[in-house]
């Protein structure tokens, strides 16, 4: 196994993120998952995403193939890809807008199907690509540039949604505990079935600032003075989970991945077809 | 039921037709949503394509429907989706994503009367203009006009071929009249059947996209690193978003690409056209009425000839111009409030009349006689 080097994965190009974005951390968290599971490059790979900062992650800036889609529609794009090539691993790269907002449907019912992808979902909770507006994930009150008086609506819990939905795996951590991300990014790409994380991550430049966290410093700070273990959490009252990050792999299980069916299913009708 | 179906003749559905015309066509992909009356075509394939060693999925729009099309796509598969109306107008900015990225795939569209839900099982032709201009920037689509069972099955095929072609999404825009009805098709045995497939690049191959003619076009996991972006790339793929020339050249580039092999993707019939007084244009379902017109004309002592459109874009600008030069009167009859008739008068610019003839509602054609009467009218107001 070679030392790890992450100029091997992506392409010689300048990356288009803010001073102090979080997906630079997100970027290095996977590779290195991707490396230390013993994938020398990523030919084995391919990457969706749709619209927004995070979309921009693989692509064009992983040495890939990736499909950058309309806002909202990598996961269903990832399904017609998963399901012609189910060998290769489909990993969807999305921001909570792209994810949970306009595309939230089809997150949903990729996690029913239990479509064998991997979705990492980074959460900044905001529209950063187009200056800060409130996101469905945008905490209760923020202030952002079309809430002037405050986020009136209160935000997803997008990880207990997956739960719900039926995922093998789903995890939230944020980019303040890195070694934890990297750990659930490579138990998600080793998942045989639907595997969601949540990345909480900082936009200082179209969040942080408008809420009184100036630096990258004292977003990551408040990342890990306000997270709480799953199990922990479990235990509190929603009281007091006001205002907290609940971190952790949430759901760890197996179920029949969906590509798996659809191909047994084939096998069957093809050979009920050439023995009448 | 074998593999392949077996050649022979058939009394079949339109949509029917037009679903094992997929497979035929080498179709392994086809993602859907219920809609009527396009719904035949998904239970068909749902069926019929896993025989075959295809896959077929309902998604849980028409918005995944066709953004799981481009994914197979590009993972290597021939693919298709159907729909009618509403599910068309949620399908245009994949339509974009789809010629922007030049993916090959087919969009059927089974037009129903809108605008809205409309009547949702009554027939019409109001999705012309859709078709040609639905989704937002320039663009050029190719789009496909079946008047009959057999053309369910031929213009299927074709449709997949002009696909394969010029790496473009095409629309097969027929109707519900025509994908409802049921009459004798006769299905040619595959080796009779042409069947184009995807240029695939040489392992050297560094460009593909926007090369001028139709690129190569790579699969995912074939190792060549390729980034499909909507977004204005370069010949590699690579974003350029700023750049004046680079989008100029990738637009103009993408639409060229269908306009100047308009003579090969254009295709009429001219019925009676010879010395003929006056020039029926029509497309569809519509033109099943023209035929006997014809002949009801005939009866009154008037030569009628008939130009039917089995494309619709790129618009057959030369055979209406041709056609125009020598006849009195040019009769565009459509079951919607005008689209194919401005169209026709934009190309035979003053050299003719141009008289437009709509219907709509209640899914009821224009008949014969309809026909006859706004023929006899239009030649009493010219002499």
């Amino acid at each position: 196994m070679t030392e790890f080097s992450i100029r091997e994965y992506l392409r010689s190009m300048r990356l288009p993120f803010c001073t102090g974005c979080g997906n630079m951390t997100v970027i290095s968290c996977f590779l290195k998952a991707v490396h230390e599971l013993g994938y020398e490059d990523l030919r084995k790979f391919v990457f969706c995403s749709g619209i927004g900062c995070a979309a921009w992650i693989p692509s064009p800036h992983f040495k890939a193939d990736s499909i950058h889609t309309t806002h909202g529609r990598s996961i269903p794009t990832a399904t017609g890809v998963k399901l012609v090539r189910p060998t290769l691993n489909v990993v969807v790269f999305g921001g909570d807008g792209d994810l949970v907002g306009i595309g939230l449907s089809h997150l949903i019912h990729a996690t029913r199907r239990n479509l064998d992808i991997t979705v990492i979902m980074v959460n900044n909770m905001i529209y950063g690509m187009t200056g800060g507006q409130m996101a469905p994930t945008t905490p209760f009150k923020a202030k952002t540039t079309t809430t002037p008086y405050g986020n009136l609506e209160r935000p997803f819990d997008a990880t207990q949604l997956i739960v719900a939905a039926g995922a093998c795996y789903a995890a939230r951590w944020t980019t303040f505990h890195i070694d934890q991300l990297r750990g659930a990014m490579k138990r998600a790409l080793t998942t045989k079935g639907f595997a969601f994380i949540e990345a909480i991550s900082q936009c200082p430049t179209a969040f942080g600032r408008r809420v009184g966290l100036k630096t990258p410093k004292e977003m990551l700070r408040w990342f890990k003075e306000e997270s709480v273990p799953v199990q922990k959490a479990r235990k509190m009252t929603d009281g007091d989970l006001v205002g907290k990050i609940v971190i952790g792999d949430f759901v760890c299980r197996e179920r029949p991945p969906f590509t798996k069916t659809v191909y047994e299913t084939i096998k069957e009708a093809a050979n009920d077809t050439q023995a009448s | 039921m074998t593999k392949q179906f077996p050649p022979g003749t058939y009394f079949m559905q339109g949509n029917q037709a037009c679903a094992e015309a997929a497979i035929a066509a080498g179709c392994r992909f086809f993602a859907g949503y219920p809609i009527t009356p396009a719904t035949e075509i998904a239970e068909h394939l749902a069926n019929r394509l896993p025989q075959t060693h295809g896959i077929a999925i309902q998604m849980e729009d028409e918005l995944a429907a066709l953004s799981a099309v481009i994914g197979a796509s590009w993972a290597g598969a021939k693919a298709m989706t159907a729909t009618s109306g509403p599910g068309f107008s949620l399908m245009q900015e994949n339509i974009g994503y789809a010629f922007m990225t030049e993916t090959p795939c087919v969009i059927a569209d089974i037009q129903r009367a809108g605008p809205s839900t409309g009547q949702a099982t009554k027939c019409a032709q109001g999705d012309v203009m859709q078709s040609r201009w639905g989704t937002h920037g320039d663009y050029t689509p190719i789009v496909l006009s079946p008047n009959s069972v057999q053309e369910m099955y031929s213009l299927t095929i074709r449709a997949f071929n002009l696909a394969e072609t010029y790496r473009t999404p095409v629309i097969f825009l027929a109707d519900e009249i025509v994908a409802h009805m049921r009459e004798r098709i006769i299905i040619p045995p595959s080796h009779e059947i042409r069947i184009v497939n995807r240029k695939k690049p040489r392992k050297t191959d560094k460009t593909f996209f926007n090369t001028g003619k139709t690129p190569p076009m790579p699969s995912v996991g074939d190792g060549f690193n390729v980034p499909v972006t909507g977004s204005t790339h370069n010949k590699h793929g690579h974003r350029y978003t700023a750049d004046s020339v680079v989008h100029r050249q990738l637009v103009e580039g993408l639409a060229s690409k269908i306009n100047k092999n308009a003579n090969q993707i254009t295709n009429h019939e001219d019925y009676n056209t010879e010395n003929c007084e006056i020039i029926i244009v029509s497309y569809g379902c519509t033109s099943r009425a023209v035929y006997e017109t014809i002949e009801l004309a005939k009866k009154k002592g008037i030569n009628a000839g008939s130009i039917r459109l089995k494309t619709l874009w790129p618009f057959p600008e030369k055979a209406i111009q041709t056609a125009a030069k020598n006849v009195k009167m040019i009769l565009v009859p459509e079951m919607n409030l005008r689209q194919i008739f401005y169209e026709v008068e934009r190309v035979v610019h003053g050299a003719t009349p141009v008289l437009p003839m709509n219907k709509i509602g209640g899914g009821e054609m224009i008949t014969p006689e309809e026909l006859l009467a706004e023929i006899i009218r239009g030649v009493s107001n010219i002499d």
